[in-house]
Formats: C-alpha cells, structure tokens, sequence
C-alpha cells in the first residue's frame, strides 16, 4: 500500500530525550517524508533551533524546509507551582512534516487542520 | 577612577544593576508583514534617516539591521532604543516562490540561499534582546508558527513583547483576531506605511521598554 507515514510520538518518549536528539530525530525523519505529531511539542527554545537547523538543511532541489504547527503554550498553573510562586510554560500538541506535502489549512486556539499530499 | 581601573576592577555588573542605558529591542515578525517599513517609519519620525529598503517580493531583508540610540519620546516620558530590523522568520524557503515575482531561476536561488541565513541570524538575535516589537500582518491568520514562536520566546525569557497588528489601511484587517488569539499581550492596530495610530504605537514603546 502506498501512503504517507504518520507518526505519534509520546510525551513518554519526548522526555526521556535531549532537545538536540528531538530536533534532530524531527529533521531526520521529516526528510524521510514523514509527517510527525508530537503529543508534547516543543519548547521556544526547541523550536528556534529546530527552524535555525532546518535554514541549515534547505537544498534548492531537494529540500523546501517544514511545516510545523502547534498550539500556542499555555501557563502551567499547578496548586503546587501557584503555592512556589513558580510559572512554567505547558507546550501542546504539535504536527511537523516536509513543506511540500504539508499544509495548513486552518488553525486557531485549539483546532490544526492540515491538507497531506503524496 | 583610574585607581580602580589600574586595579583591573569591573563594575559593569554594577552598572547593569541600577539602570541600562539603552534597552536592544527587535523587530520580528513574518516576511511581509511590513517590519521594514515600520523600522523606515520609526527612525524617519525620530532620526530623520531609514533603514532599508521595502518590496512585496518576500525577504527583501536578508541581513539584520541594527541602528542604535534612537530615542522616542511620548507623554513625558522618554526611552533610548537600540532597534534592530531582523530578517522575516520562515519554516521553508522554496525558490520556486520568488520566481512567481518575476525573478530568473538564478536570482532566485541566491535570494532563496540569503534568505535561509537571514532567518538564522533572526533566530540568533534572540538571545541579544531586551524586548521584542512583534509585527503582524492583520490581515492574515494570527497563529502562524512564527508569531507562536516568537511569543512563547518571549514568554519563556519573561521579556517584554509588544505586538504591531499591522496593515489596518486594507479593508480586510482584523487587529480583534489578534488580540483574541494572544490576549496576555498588548496590541497597537497601525498602518507602518501610512503612520495611522503611531503615535499610539509610541506610547506604548515607551510605557513597555522605558
């Protein structure tokens, strides 16, 4: 059967990697053609670089760059980081795949919808 | 002083404490989104001078501009800026788009090529921030990856961020859509180009990196 592949990659497995070995696992795989959705997402930090390492691997012929969409990051608002004092941003769901075969459609708050072509 | 100097003693740290003199503020945003031409408007108003060129062909600015001791003046108050005129951020740069302008295959690649180390040099200036003016075209989707991107930066630094909902001349802008889609920021609606509300945008530039 001929597709596109789609993986989903768990927040149990975001975790236990470094922000170096997800960007890179992105990179590699979307350069594969496959389309990746993220349950985490990415961090700022994790994003910026993972769009500096993509200018990087652009080829005129051969390599347009991503498409990546996430929702925007939420406040972490826990009792216990409210008592601490503390706030930390929650990343959400994200979905990256090659430019030339994905595209977003329309995003908003809470919804990505995104068109996959062959 | 001199003693001190001879002494090898640095009080920088100190100096950085009680107040800096300037605050190193970036232009961001989309390709398009008129980051230029606010950057023109701003340092016309209160230097007399420009920064670069403009055009509707995408990454026009391919080289980070810097111009520094600009100092806005608002409501009393005052606020000396480095401004800095960053590349339009991308995910994807195909050169086949800059053909659509007009531009041979050729001169199409090598813009594609200086636009791909423009956005890297964008991407790098974040770490060399005080605040970020955030422009956005409103007439387009509000939670593009970049304006997602940039803000979360922002957020994570715990720096401030001002959004530019550029582009309110054309008929079709919705500054609302903006502020519904990031409500935790302030947004100044304007027209870079035809200088509507930039006095506002002054207000706030000074309320938010005095």
């Amino acid at each position: 059967m001929k597709g596109i592949q789609l993986d989903l990659i768990s927040e149990d497995k975001l975790d236990g990697m470094t922000s170096m070995e997800k960007v890179r696992l992105i990179l590699d795989e979307v350069r594969n053609g496959k389309i990746l959705v993220l349950e985490k997402g990415l961090t700022p930090s994790e994003q910026t670089k993972l769009i500096e390492l993509t200018m990087n691997e652009i080829a005129q012929d051969d390599f347009s760059g991503i498409e990546i969409e996430s929702y925007p990051t939420k406040q972490n608002e826990t009792f216990f980081n409210k008592l601490l004092g503390k706030t930390s941003l929650k990343t959400r769901l994200t979905v990256i795949g090659p430019a030339a075969q994905l595209k977003t459609i329309k995003k908003d708050r809470d919804l990505i919808s995104a068109l996959v072509s062959p | 002083m001199g003693i001190i100097k001879r002494l090898g003693i640095n009080f920088s740290w100190l100096k950085k404490l009680f107040k800096k003199k300037t605050a190193r503020i970036g232009i961001y945003g989309p390709p398009n989104a008129g980051k230029t031409t606010l950057a023109n408007r701003i340092l016309r108003d209160w230097t007399g001078d420009a920064m670069g060129s403009v055009s509707q062909i995408p990454h026009e600015t391919r080289r980070a501009r810097r111009r520094e001791g600009v100092t806005i003046e608002s409501n009393g108050s005052s606020v000396m800026l480095d401004i800095i005129d960053t590349p339009g951020l991308a995910t994807k740069i195909d050169f086949h788009d800059f053909m659509q302008f007009g531009l041979s295959e050729e001169e199409s690649k090598r813009r594609a090529k200086e636009a791909t180390e423009g956005v890297i040099e964008a991407v790098k200036w974040l770490d060399e921030l005080d605040g970020v003016i955030l422009v956005m075209d409103a007439t387009e989707d509000p939670y593009t990856q970049v304006n997602v991107t940039v803000i979360g930066n922002m957020e994570a630094r715990k720096l401030p961020l001002l959004i530019a909902a550029n582009k309110i001349d054309l008929h079709n802008s919705s500054p609302a859509r903006i502020h519904s889609a990031f409500p935790q920021h302030p947004i100044v609606p304007i027209s870079a180009l035809e200088g509507q509300n930039i006095d506002l945008l002054y207000k706030e530039i000074a309320e938010h990196f005095g």
